[in-house]
This record gives C-alpha cells, sequence and structure tokens, in this order.
C-alpha cells in the first residue's frame, strides 16, 4: 500500500467515525505530513462529511409571477430547483452525470420498448399516503392525452399503455424502442404526486421530496422546511430551504458577498474574478449543456450549399468568442450540440478552428459573391450581437462579407428564428444526446432551426438515431452517437462555436459532494438536496 | 355648503374626468407593445397557432375598443381581471385573479413609501426651514450641498453606496429587503431601513430646497416687513407669519415627491430585491401580462391623482383666497 492509498483509506475510516480525529492526524504524521497540514486535512474531511442542520438560502437569478407549482408548467430555474426540492421522480441523474433509480428501486426491459418500474417500498407523500403504483400512473398519465398543454407532453407521446401490476410495479409500453426512455423519466417535469380522493393533487407542492413546501410566492420565494420522513438516506441535510428570487446580477452578487444568501447561480462572468477575491465565499465553475449557436437553414439559399457552410464554419474564431463573449467562462462547441457533460460526446472529433484558407477554398467552390446576411440579437443570449460583430470580423480575413442584422428582442423567437437563413440562437441542451437530437435536429422536430432534412447525410443521420433509441448496448450507443455528431458537424446547418458554464457561487460555509451534476444549474437544481453546511 | 366641501367635490369629479383619459392613454400604448402574451410565454417554442390559440384563449383576438370597453366596465365594477400568466402551458386555467397579485405587493409599496415619508418629510421641512431661517451661512450651504449631491446621484449609486457602507464596511443593515406578509413589523422596519434610506437621500433635496424657496420668497414681501418693525423674531416671522403662506407649494412638491414613491421607485426595488409593485409592473410588461400592467398603471395614476387632489386641498385651506381664483 503506497502513502496516498493509505491516507484515502484513512480517511474513509475517518469519515465513517471508524476512527477519531487523533488517530486519523496520528496516522497521517506517520505518512511525514506535517502537522498542520494533516490538521487541515482533518477538518477538510469533517467537512466533506455532510452535516444535518441549518438554513440555505438560496439566491436565483431565476423566477417570474408566472410561476406555478404546477411541474406541467416549470420553464426556469427557480420552478426547476423549488420542484426538485419537494419532488422525486422514477429517476435522477446524479452528480456524477449518471442515470440511478429514484423512486424506483429498479428498472429494467429487455428490448427498450416494454420497460418495468419496479417502486421503492414505503415511501411517503408528505400527507401521509403510501406511494403506490397508482400514483406513478397518474403523476405521468397528467402529462398526456390530447388535451394536456403539459411542456412534457412530448417527451411521453410514445407511451402507448401504463399498466399497474400490483402496487410496486408499473409496466410502460412504448410504441417505439427507446434505450433512453428511464432518463426522460428524470425530467423535472414529471414529479411523482399523490392522488388525493381520486384526483391528482397538482399545485399544491405534494410530493415525497426531502422537503416540505412552507410557501411559495411566485418571483418572490419559496420557503421549504425539511421532512422528516425522508425515505433517501443521507441526504436532505438542511433543516429549511429557502430560495429566493433575485433577478438582478449585482443585487444577488452583494447579497451574496454580504451574507444574505450562502448560495447564488449565474455569477456574472465579468465580475467573477472580482467576487472570487471575497474572503469568504468559493467559485464554482461546471461546464454544462448550455450552448449558443448559429444555426443556418438549408432551406434558404445560399445555406444549402455545403461549401459554402463549410466556408463559413471554418471562418469563426471559436477561443476568440469564449474569450469576449463568455469573457473565457466557457468550453469550445464542435458544431454539434453534445457537451463534455453528456455520456457519449465524441471526444474523438477533430475540434474545427478557424482557418482562412479552408474557408476562402470552400467559399470560392461555393460559387457564392455578395454579402450573407446574419440576424441577431440579445435576445438569443447575451453578446450575441457582439459576437455576430466578431463573426463577421473573423470571416472578413477569408474574404467573406457578413453583414450582421440587428434585429429587435420583441418577436425574435416567433419572427427570426426559425425563420430568417442565419441566426443566432441558444439551446439550454438537454441530458441525452437521443433527447437533444429529437429536438432540434431529427427531420420530423418543428424546432429543427436548420431544416436539415433532404441531405443524404441527414437521411443517414436520422436513419442511426432511430437505430440508436433501440440499442441497449452502451459502446455501441457510443459509436451510432459519435457517428451522429460527425455528421451534424459536417453536414448539418449549425455552428455551435462554445458551450457556456455555469458559474456558482457560495459561501465556505456550505459544502458539496466532490462530484457536482452539471445537467442543471446548482447541482442539477438538487442543491437543497445534496449540500449541506460544513 | 361649505365652499371648501363645494370645491373639493369638484375636484373629485375633475379627477375622475381625468383617470378616463389616463385609462385611454393606458390602454392605447399598451396596445402599442410590440409583440404579445402568447410570444413573449411561449419564447422559443412559439409557432403561429399556438400564439393564435393562445390570443382566442385569452380574449386578444377581439378588437381594441370592445377590450377597452369591457376593461372599464370590469374596473367600475371593482373587478380588474385576471392575469394572463399561470395560463402558460397547463391544461387548467391557473391564472391568479389581478387584485390577489397586486394587493400584497401594493401594500409592501405603501410601506417602504410610508416609512420613507416618515424619515424625508419631517427631515425636508426641519431641514428647510432652519435653512431659510439662517439664510446664506454656513448651515444653509452645508445643507443645500450635501442634499443637492444626493439627489444628483442616481438612485441606484446611492443605493450601492449605502450598501458598501452600511452592510459591507460596517454591517447594520441587510442589503436584501425581501420581506414578506408573514415578517413581522420590526423585522420588516429592520429590512427596509436600506431602501428607505435611500429613497429620502433622493427625495430630500427636492422637499426642503422648496420649503426653503417659498419661505424665502414670502420673505420680501411687506406684510413681513411689518411683522419685523413690531418686533418679532426672525424665529417668529418664519414660523407665524411665513410658514402659514408656504403651505401650498410645499404641499404640492410634498404630494409630488409621495407619488413619486410609489410610482417610480423600481429601481430600487430592484437593487435591494424589495417585491415592489413597480418590479411587478416591470416584469408584467417583459411578459406581456396586460390585466397587471393595466392595473398597475391605473393604480399609479389613482396616486398621482389623488395626491395632488390632496396638496390642493392643503393649499386651498391654508389660504382661503384660492377658493375665489380671479
Amino acid at each position: 500500500m503506497n502513502k496516498n492509498e493509505f491516507r484515502a483509506l484513512q480517511e474513509l475510516k475517518y469519515k465513517t467515525g471508524q476512527i477519531d480525529r487523533r488517530t486519523f492526524v496520528r496516522s497521517l504524521l506517520a505518512t511525514s505530513i506535517a502537522l498542520p497540514t494533516a490538521l487541515s486535512i482533518a477538518s477538510s474531511v469533517e467537512a466533506a462529511t455532510p452535516k444535518r442542520g441549518g438554513l440555505l438560502r438560496v439566491g436565483m437569478g431565476h423566477g417570474s409571477t408566472t410561476d406555478t407549482l404546477d411541474p406541467s408548467t416549470s420553464e426556469n430555474g427557480f420552478t426547476l430547483a423549488t420542484n426538485y426540492a419537494w419532488s422525486n421522480h422514477l429517476t435522477e441523474v446524479g452528480p456524477d452525470g449518471q442515470l440511478r433509480p429514484e423512486l424506483a428501486e429498479s428498472y429494467s426491459s429487455s428490448d427498450a420498448k416494454t420497460w418495468v418500474f419496479d417502486l421503492r417500498q414505503g415511501v411517503e407523500f408528505h400527507n401521509g399516503k403510501t406511494m403506490t403504483s397508482e400514483d406513478v400512473i397518474a403523476s405521468l398519465q397528467y402529462h398526456m392525452g390530447d388535451e394536456s398543454k403539459s411542456a412534457a407532453k412530448g417527451l411521453l407521446t410514445a407511451v402507448t399503455s401504463m399498466k399497474a401490476d400490483g402496487p410496486n410495479r408499473v409496466i410502460i409500453e412504448l410504441a417505439s424502442a427507446n434505450a433512453d426512455f428511464p432518463f426522460i423519466v428524470s425530467d423535472y417535469h414529471l414529479a411523482i404526486m399523490p392522488v388525493v380522493d381520486g384526483a391528482l393533487s397538482v399545485n399544491t407542492g405534494m410530493g415525497t421530496g426531502g422537503y416540505i413546501l412552507e410557501s411559495f410566492d411566485p418571483g418572490v420565494r419559496a420557503k421549504l422546511k425539511r421532512n422528516p420522513n425522508y425515505w433517501k438516506a443521507d441526504s436532505a441535510h438542511f433543516d429549511e430551504v429557502e430560495l429566493i428570487s433575485i433577478i438582478d446580477v449585482a443585487a444577488r452578487q452583494n447579497a451574496m458577498m454580504n451574507g444574505d444568501v450562502d448560495v447564488i447561480d449565474r455569477v456574472d462572468p465579468k465580475t467573477v474574478a472580482l467576487l472570487g477575491r471575497a474572503p469568504n465565499l468559493d467559485i464554482l465553475e461546471l461546464t454544462g449543456t448550455l450552448h449558443y449557436t448559429f444555426p443556418m437553414r438549408l432551406d434558404v439559399a445560399p445555406f444549402d450549399n455545403y461549401d459554402l457552410r463549410m466556408a463559413l464554419k471554418y471562418s469563426l474564431k471559436r477561443q476568440e468568442l469564449i474569450d469576449k463573449i463568455l469573457l473565457g467562462h466557457g468550453a469550445l462547441g464542435n458544431d454539434h450540440p453534445i457537451s463534455t457533460a453528456n455520456r457519449f460526446h465524441a471526444s474523438g472529433l477533430e475540434q474545427r478552428e478557424f482557418d482562412a484558407d479552408k474557408a476562402a477554398f470552400h467559399y470560392k467552390k461555393s460559387g457564392h459573391s455578395g454579402a450573407i446576411q446574419l440576424s441577431s440579437s440579445d435576445a438569443a443570449f447575451a453578446g450575441a450581437v457582439d459576437a455576430a460583430q466578431l463573426i463577421a470580423a473573423s470571416a472578413a480575413e477569408a474574404g467573406i462579407n457578413i453583414e450582421v442584422v440587428r434585429e429587435p428582442k420583441d418577436g425574435y423567437w416567433s419572427n427570426v428564428w426559425n425563420k430568417k437563413g442565419w441566426s443566432a440562437c441558444y439551446w439550454g441542451g438537454r441530458p441525452t444526446e437521443d433527447w437533444m437530437f429529437s429536438a432540434a435536429y431529427t427531420n420530423d422536430t418543428e424546432w429543427n432551426d436548420t431544416a436539415w432534412k433532404g441531405t443524404e447525410s441527414s437521411a443517414k443521420f436520422n436513419d442511426i438515431v432511430v437505430a440508436a433509441r433501440a440499442e441497449l448496448d452502451d459502446n455501441k450507443r457510443r459509436d451510432m452517437y459519435a457517428e451522429c455528431q460527425r455528421l451534424i458537424n459536417d453536414d448539418g446547418g449549425t455552428i455551435c462555436p462554445m458551450f457556456a458554464n455555469y458559474i456558482i457561487a457560495h459561501s465556505k460555509k456550505v459544502a458539496h459532494g466532490a462530484d457536482v451534476a452539471s445537467n442543471w444549474d446548482l447541482d442539477g437544481c438538487k442543491i437543497s438536496e445534496r449540500w449541506w453546511f460544513a | 355648503m361649505h365652499p371648501i366641501v363645494a370645491t373639493v367635490i369638484q375636484r373629485l369629479f375633475l379627477g375622475i374626468a381625468t383617470l378616463f383619459v389616463v385609462s385611454i392613454i393606458i390602454f392605447s400604448s399598451i396596445e402599442m407593445l410590440p409583440g404579445d402574451f402568447g410570444q413573449a410565454v411561449l419564447g422559443q417554442a412559439a409557432t403561429e397557432e399556438t400564439v393564435a390559440a393562445f390570443r382566442k384563449e385569452l380574449g386578444l383576438d377581439k378588437p381594441a375598443y370592445i377590450r377597452y370597453f369591457d376593461w372599464v366596465a370590469g374596473v367600475i365594477q371593482g373587478d380588474l381581471g385576471t392575469s394572463f400568466s399561470g395560463r402558460a402551458a397547463s391544461g387548467v386555467d391557473r391564472s391568479r385573479p389581478v387584485a390577489e397579485l397586486i394587493a400584497p405587493r401594493l401594500w409592501n409599496t405603501l410601506f417602504l413609501a410610508g416609512m420613507t415619508a416618515i424619515i424625508a418629510v419631517p427631515l425636508a421641512l426641519f431641514l428647510g426651514i432652519t435653512a431659510a431661517l439662517y439664510r446664506n451661512t454656513y448651515y444653509d450651504k452645508i445643507v443645500s450641498a450635501s442634499t443637492l449631491t444626493t439627489i444628483s446621484f442616481p438612485e441606484f449609486f446611492v443605493a450601492y453606496i449605502l450598501i458598501l457602507l452600511l452592510t459591507a464596511l460596517w454591517p447594520v443593515f441587510p442589503s436584501l429587503a425581501n420581506i414578506d406578509v408573514s415578517t413581522p413589523l420590526g423585522e420588516r422596519i429592520y429590512r427596509s431601513a436600506l431602501p428607505a434610506l435611500t429613497l429620502t437621500l433622493v427625495i430630500v433635496a427636492h422637499m426642503m430646497r422648496m420649503t426653503r424657496a417659498a419661505i424665502i420668497n414670502l420673505l420680501a414681501n411687506p406684510y413681513i416687513q411689518m411683522a419685523r418693525l413690531s418686533g418679532a423674531t426672525q424665529r417668529e416671522v418664519i414660523l407665524k407669519h411665513a410658514l402659514p403662506n408656504a403651505w401650498a407649494p410645499i404641499a404640492t412638491v410634498i404630494a409630488f415627491n409621495l407619488a413619486y414613491l410609489v410610482v417610480g421607485v423600481v429601481v430600487v426595488e430592484v437593487v435591494f430585491v424589495y417585491p415592489g409593485v413597480g418590479q411587478l409592473m416591470v416584469d408584467s410588461v417583459t411578459s406581456r401580462d396586460i390585466p397587471v400592467v393595466q392595473a398597475c398603471a391605473l393604480i399609479f395614476a389613482i396616486t398621482y391623482i389623488f395626491l395632488n387632489l390632496l396638496a390642493d386641498i392643503i393649499g386651498i385651506i391654508t389660504n382661503p383666497r384660492l377658493l375665489h381664483p380671479k
């Protein structure tokens, strides 16, 4: 056993209470670590051990008076974090990005079409009712059917039937195979709610979650207290949680610096360096799935031309965009929507760089002449107009003339995006590859903002996406999704220069696990359940 | 009928007539806003069909004049309508009545305005009167210079300076004024201290300068000279002889500033995360939640009209000559 292994072992023993602090420090001294260092390691191990108690106050850059407790209407980080605090789902995305069972004890399928969810037994809702398959089916059913206006309706269209097999098993049949179905039921809309007197208790904030909702003031705050009966062991450590909507970024950062809140999300990249100098707080930065794109529509000339698209793809200085628009707080995009936070990111795909020669070559081959219009507005993302200007400047080096059209913010999503030939856009990202592709790249979605259909590559792409959906072998899926990413990168209409980071600031008193989820902001919006006061 | 009562009734009717004109202005300016609720709520996901369906559901497809009369008829019956929000994507209509949405926010705003007024008005009057009393002394100059300095800075700047001084360097008050209905009064005052202080600094100068100017203006009048000749001290001259005649302009300026406290403090609300009605209105404009915007605008208009009416009445009571305009 070498020194590091020994230390790791001792840390584990200390954490789990097998040895006391004195023994732990002595054993570190034995590995020739100096006393002050040993003491500080002991303290950091202590901090890494979750402790119960305290009031967590989270300042969030989201929240509006239009928010409701109905999970089918959740759309911003505030409602996400609130819903994840009072409710559970069949599955959840863990801090390591891997899917794990939550209210389902286990799930399985032999053909990816019939999914069997075995429910955890003895889980109680806040009203004392025991969760059964009836609640699960009613909660999912709520988002289905023609009259449903749930934002999650599209996720469950493939479900043809749901059957209860006793109180603790649900069998779900899909119209077509989908290996990612367990991922889909982790979606924040699909909270499991109780059936009370024959009807689903919606919009009450009643669930099985680690916190019981005390008050909810839309656009202002949500207050929750710990659920003493929480079924999940070693989770939900705070006694109370208060989620506060602080939309103004300066006010949010002020509140953080003055200790009026313990954690804030969406720190301004422009001032994060200054904020980081405050002695009482830490900055946590994670690359998520949020990405900024410049979709070119293949049904609008000249973007139907492969070489022209390629010329434009080569005329972006991606690192410059990250440095100047995201001020360095982002990761390089490779003209496809899959982030390193996703499971099957194609790391083998060569990173596309600015190349004036290649751009000029393809531009010449395309035979296009004259200005190319790029529509942009800060409605797409903060700095989108500046980003478009930077693209125009770098393209000029390759002899391509790009004319930036500044569009009004109002009505941008209805009048410009998905209509004009080339525009700026953002995508919040999706937890699975299939989900992302089905949202914006397959030929059957109306959000296919590149109108990428009809080409040979897109036909191949659509076939692979369908095939991958039915494939249960992860290695094969990895290859298939890598090919999908390559096809979008090569033939697709999207230019995806960058992924934005989630930037969180938190008080030094607050601690989190070694892994922090990046499927959503604030540890997958499950901060109230996963973090604790050191 | 007492002439004052008659005048008040006459003014009240004028106020209601003004409100009607204002309601037309509010409605037509909201009509001119680009985009609508459907587009704003659906954002990236808006398709023409869903927006059209939304419009129909909300009655936005009806002609503007019909919607205007519907709204006015509702308001007269005390019904401000229901908010558009909450109809976002849910199958069931979960929208809240506008009155329920606005009431707690309006109460917060009035609380902050009241708290500020309790500090600012006596302070401004005191400073104004003493500045007039010790006119052209160093005291007068220092008071004028410092109040003019605070009014010259934008509100958010004053707010951040106060945060820097009173929460960061000397932690006395919290920088978050996020109160709610359950906050006890003491806590409420403590949490609202910084916003109230900011607003005080912003409005004191205006009222103080007006008080000072109104009094000094009167000091040149013959009846003041008469008072002086009959042996009154400077203090008596100002408090007994000049001030009663100066109330009308002072009341007007105080009314103006109080109205400002109710309708114009959105910046301060944002900086201190104070859940007031200004913030609600800005949110509603962004999401095109028209019933809420209209109700807020109407409440603001009523505030202005009512406070101006009050100032007029005070002016008339303290100066009966105004009852008989030439």
